[in-house]
């Protein structure tokens, strides 16, 4: 089993998301993803300051095999994007919910946010595939 | 729906495989991590289940003149029992109808294996051509395949083989095979490293598995043998090369045999004219220099405004390097540009050969 922690909102295309204190929102990808991914050799990540609409294709994760689209799970503005991917992507392996964060974004719209899946809703989602 | 399954089946799920399709088979992808398992066969040994490659016997008289008229290469090379050649079997245009290992084990009994993918199509052009030559074609079922590869990959076999075994293989040299006590072992391999390719008698697939397990070979998955064979600068079928495909522009060129010139094999014609026409591509190996991952159906362009093709690509494990093999024009020059999401990014052209024996060669 996959470990999904109930702090977090997710997105169906396997994105988790947190609130963070000063309003902004820190993206990964699920444990679940990097599971199916398998080992991940580079990720590349969007500019910042770049606009983002929720859904836009904004990232790339590549494992040996494959290259997989992420996505931005709400509206808003690139505030940061975590360099430490660069030399170390396998850290989306081995702690997808910590180190291995993706991008935080500044929202545009509050109600992304909480419009995004709880745990127990992508917990379901993924058990339908 | 249920994909076919090897003799190794239950072991590799016992093992902990993550299992996807391939070609209809189920096979594992990984056991966890397909980079530890690639490291494993660059620096101790790995084990791999092939058994859904196909094992045809060629057996009769003219099993020899057969096999010259279907094959690039020429078998009349395989004098001493066990010898492997590797050779492209091609059609009338000259494209490769798939690449293959015969070992020949006497006049009239060639022991022939193809790929997976191509089983229906290999079976059924050989059992074609092999009427007129009044030959035996036939599909041996009764073996699981099992590679074993990495530089420790020898002696970890051997410490698993019964006394007899152990004598019997002791001198074998590198692509030879050889028959012993129901097993045919044979020092060959699809990834740059030392090893064997056995093929097991299915009784003793369970425990040739486990008494390897317990030796500490480690099981390996697809992942790790694409990285692999990628790697050594080996062709996969269907990627690199297949039935519109020249051998002359895929790194097949070696394994014609052009002597003696009245042997007329399959393909003979067309290849000619097209060295007559003269050869404008080639199957180069591409080592990224900038950012990002080569991928197969990328496009390459190069300096002479020439557009090719990446046809494997991959992050090399071995070299922390994103490699690749691409057809490109002859004349392409040592840098060329590839096309990734839109960006293009610089790429070395190299021989198609990035690491042999944990050695990286480029």
């Amino acid at each position: 089993m996959s470990d999904i922690p109930s702090e977090l909102k997710y997105a169906s295309s396997h994105e988790w998301a947190r609130l963070e204190d000063d309003g902004s929102v820190t993206v990964g990808i699920t444990d679940h993803a990097q599971g199916l991914l398998g080992d991940v050799v580079y990720v590349e990540l969007p500019e910042v300051d770049a606009e983002v609409g929720a859904g836009d294709e904004i990232a790339v994760v590549e494992s040996v095999k494959a290259a997989s689209d992420i996505y931005a799970p709400i509206s808003g503005t690139i505030l940061e994007v975590n360099e430490n991917l660069e030399d170390s992507p396998e850290t989306v392996n081995t702690d997808s919910y910590g180190d291995g964060w993706m991008f935080r974004i500044q929202p545009s719209n509050e109600s992304d946010y909480q419009d995004l899946l709880d745990a127990e809703a992508y917990s379901e989602s993924i058990a339908d595939e | 729906m249920a994909g076919l399954h090897t003799p190794f089946h239950q072991l590799h799920i016992d093992a902990g495989a993550r299992m996807v399709d391939f070609g209809g088979w189920d096979m594992p992808i990984n056991y966890g991590s397909q980079i530890d398992e690639h490291h494993a066969v660059r620096q101790d040994a790995g084990m791999f289940d092939v058994s859904h490659m196909t094992i045809v016997e060629v057996t009769g008289e003219n099993a020899k003149p057969y096999l010259q008229k279907l094959l690039a290469n020429d078998v009349a090379k395989l004098t001493q029992s066990g010898k492997a050649l590797y050779s492209g079997m091609l059609n009338e245009q000259g494209g490769v109808i798939d690449d293959l290992i015969t070992y020949y084990l006497s006049d009239d009994h060639y022991r022939v294996v193809v790929n997976a993918s191509t089983r229906e199509k290999d079976l059924a052009w050989m059992s074609q051509h092999a009427t007129s030559f009044g030959v035996k074609v036939e599909h041996n079922k009764s073996f699981a395949m099992l590679a074993v590869q990495g530089p420790k990959a020898i002696e970890k076999v051997q410490s698993v083989f019964s006394d007899t075994q152990r004598t019997a293989t002791a001198e074998l040299g590198v692509f030879f095979g050889v028959e012993s006590e129901g097993f045919f072992i044979a020092r060959t391999g699809y990834t740059g490293e030392d090893g064997y390719e056995i093929m097991v008698p299915l009784a003793q697939v369970e425990s040739f598995w486990n008494n390897l397990i317990n030796a500490g070979v480690k099981p390996c998955g697809l992942g790790a043998r694409d990285t692999l064979r990628l790697e050594a600068g080996m062709n996969l079928y269907g990627n690199d090369m297949d039935e519109s495909i020249s051998p002359l522009e895929a790194n097949m060129g070696w394994t014609i045999a052009w002597e003696p010139s009245d042997r007329d094999f399959i393909g003979r014609s067309a290849l000619e004219q097209q060295k007559a026409d003269g050869v404008k591509n080639k199957l180069a190996g591409l080592v990224l220099e900038g950012k990002g991952v080569l991928r197969a159906h990328m496009s390459v362009k190069a300096e002479d405004g020439s557009v090719g093709e990446i046809t494997s690509g991959t992050m090399s494990p071995t070299l922390k390097k994103s490699i690749g093999l691409a057809r490109i024009s002859k004349t392409a020059g040592d840098t060329v540009m590839v096309d990734i999401r839109g960006k293009e990014v610089p790429a070395k052209v190299v021989k198609p050969c990035f690491v042999r024996k944990g050695e990286a060669l480029v």
